[in-house]
């Protein structure tokens, strides 16, 4: 199928162009990382977060961000990444050059997942390296906790990356891309969990951010990576894997359809 | 879809393309034969680049038959694109990925490929094989353009405004790539606005104004016989200025100079060069259309501006 090997072939082109370029680098691979050690520095001297006097499960400040960083990247990665990417081609006559080959659109978004993924793949991997190492997190040893990682991480990321696509459609040139996407990524990261911890956030901006992705595969993470007993301060006092699973799906489900439905080689006329 | 007879490479007719109800293309009817290369004149908003732009796949027609390769266009699918090769009017900005990397990954999309090294050596790149695209002159970047356009052995290559901003010599050089491929038996479709390229080049070409092919034929006949007829050019005694298209200009000034007994003041003999006869066909056109024209020229000019620009702003 040259569908298929077409998309393989895009997948190490994509992911060459990526790594050459700095800013995409910086902004979406290695952010959450950088993020992670401001978190792990400006808050050790509060001590761990705990659930409270008498409570035997508290956990560091770098324990409990890195599931948190770990959602962050998943969504940098695949709807900040793809959604400014895929706009700039439209932009510069990439996607028009592209278009006037018989290169499949779909080989096209299967190099931009498959990009997706592997970048998101060594992102993640890395932040469970510094995590251990730089910051001295005990990483879960069960096979029930890495199974659970595996799937809301593939979920997410091909979630997202679908996202992504579909958000590329949004901005109205690729001079305004990084102004249309770049807010609505970081309001989702504010509201779900990333940086602010989400037991803390008011009951109707918990309510608010449950609609969207980014708040499931937060807690997802939290449920691999926190003390079981920190489930008390979900929503509903449970990690909600199910629902979690849900979600996702739907959103991976609009995803597509809009990405199937609003892309185009080039803006076309009336 | 039609299957063209065998030496038709493209057939047109009645092409007509509409927006919000102005006509930027307003009934085409072309022929371009397989191996011909054919040279399409026309100032800017002309409705050049909505032709071939029809023709290449990427917009839908208003009205007309379209034929490219025994395909119509707006039902091309990914084997059709595979017998073409398109260089668009800007640059597609690559610029991470060195020379022969961008090649070899477009010659993957292809049944049958050239060698790119055969390509790279063919657009004179040789050296810049491992140099990052963005790193490259404008005119080096255009050759790479050409270079991803003909990777796949096209059967018919598109050339838009193929050497714009290039010095004399990058000209040249190019030119002498195309007459290659011409040689090779490719058939092309070049639009440009250098008319001594299309003479160097075009085998056959048409002047589009206003949405209208307003001549076609053979480069060195557009316009025909009579606007290439001699103009011999004289002030009088009295200082009047005449001017006389003869086919016999030789004979005239022998008349004219026995008649003065000397020297005619200010003599010339003209013979209409290309771009005499261009402008002249534009002129015609345009002044023909004037009445009812404005709206739509305002129109296209707009149009082929957005086409033509980096795209970016909303269509």
């Amino acid at each position: 199928m040259s569908i298929i090997s077409h998309g393989v072939a895009r997948t190490g082109y994509e992911t060459k162009g990526y790594f050459r370029s700095p800013d995409a680098v910086f902004f979406t691979f290695l952010f959450p990382m950088l993020m992670l050690g401001i978190f792990a520095a400006a808050f050790s001297s509060r001590g761990d977060i705990g659930l409270g006097p008498g409570s035997p499960d508290h956990v560091s400040v770098a324990e409990y961000y890195l599931p948190g960083m770990l959602a962050a990247g998943i969504l940098l990665s695949g709807v900040q990444n793809l959604a400014v990417d895929i706009a700039g081609e439209k932009g510069d006559g990439t996607l028009k050059r592209l278009g006037g080959t018989p290169l499949s659109p779909v080989s096209y978004f299967l190099g931009k997942l498959g990009r997706v993924f592997v970048t998101g793949v060594l992102q993640a991997a890395m932040l469970l390296v510094v995590a251990k190492f730089a910051f001295g997190v005990a990483l879960p040893t069960s096979t029930q906790a890495w199974t659970t990682f595996a799937w809301v991480f593939v979920l997410g990321i091909v979630t997202s990356a679908l996202l992504g696509i579909a958000l590329s459609a949004l901005p109205r040139s690729s001079r305004s891309a990084t102004a249309v996407v770049v807010p609505i990524v970081l309001v989702l990261q504010f509201i779900s969990g990333v940086y602010l911890q989400f037991s803390m956030l008011p009951a109707w901006m918990q309510n608010l951010a449950s609609v969207f992705p980014l708040k499931w595969i937060a807690q997802g993470m939290r449920s691999v990576f926190l003390p079981d007993g920190f489930k008390v301060l979900e929503q509903n006092g449970t990690w909600d894997l199910g629902w979690i699973a849900v979600w996702l799906a739907v959103w991976l489900v609009v995803g597509l359809v809009v990405s199937r439905l609003t892309f185009r080689w080039i803006r076309r006329d009336a | 879809m039609r299957a063209n007879p065998p030496e038709l490479a493209v057939r047109v007719r009645g092409l007509r393309k509409e927006y919000g109800g102005v006509a930027a293309v307003d009934g085409i009817d072309l022929d371009i034969a397989q191996g011909e290369t054919f040279a399409l004149l026309g100032p800017n908003g002309a409705g050049k680049s909505t032709t071939v732009e029809i023709l290449e796949g990427y917009r839908h027609r208003s009205a007309g038959e379209v034929s490219v390769l025994g395909v119509d266009p707006a039902h091309g699918r990914l084997d059709w694109k595979a017998r073409l090769g398109i260089v668009l009017q800007s640059t597609g900005e690559s610029g991470q990925y060195t020379v022969r990397e961008q090649l070899s990954h477009f010659a993957r999309f292809y049944p049958n490929p050239r060698r790119v090294d055969d390509v790279i050596a063919a657009v004179g790149l040789e050296k810049q094989a491992k140099t990052r695209i963005g790193k490259l002159s404008g005119g080096q970047q255009r050759r790479v353009d050409v270079a991803l356009a003909i990777v796949g052995r096209p059967e018919l290559l598109f050339l838009d405004e193929p050497t714009t901003g290039f010095d004399p010599e990058a000209r040249r050089e190019f030119w002498g790539l195309i007459e290659e491929l011409k040689s090779e038996g490719t058939t092309i479709l070049l639009t440009t606005h250098y008319l001594d390229e299309a003479a160097r080049l075009g085998d056959r070409g048409g002047v589009i104004v206003g949405g209208r092919l307003v001549a076609v034929g053979r480069i060195d006949q557009l316009g025909g016989a009579e606007a290439r007829v001699p103009l011999v050019r004289w002030r009088d005694e009295a200082g009047a200025l005449h001017e006389e298209r003869t086919e016999r200009p030789a004979a005239l000034v022998v008349d004219l100079a026995q008649g003065v007994g000397g020297e005619p003041r200010e003599l010339e003999v003209i013979r209409p060069s290309l771009e005499d006869v261009y402008l002249s066909l534009v002129h015609a056109a345009a002044t023909a259309s004037a009445t009812a024209g404005t709206a739509r020229e305002l129109v296209v000019m707009h149009t082929e501006k957005m086409h033509t620009e980096k795209e970016g702003e909303p269509a």
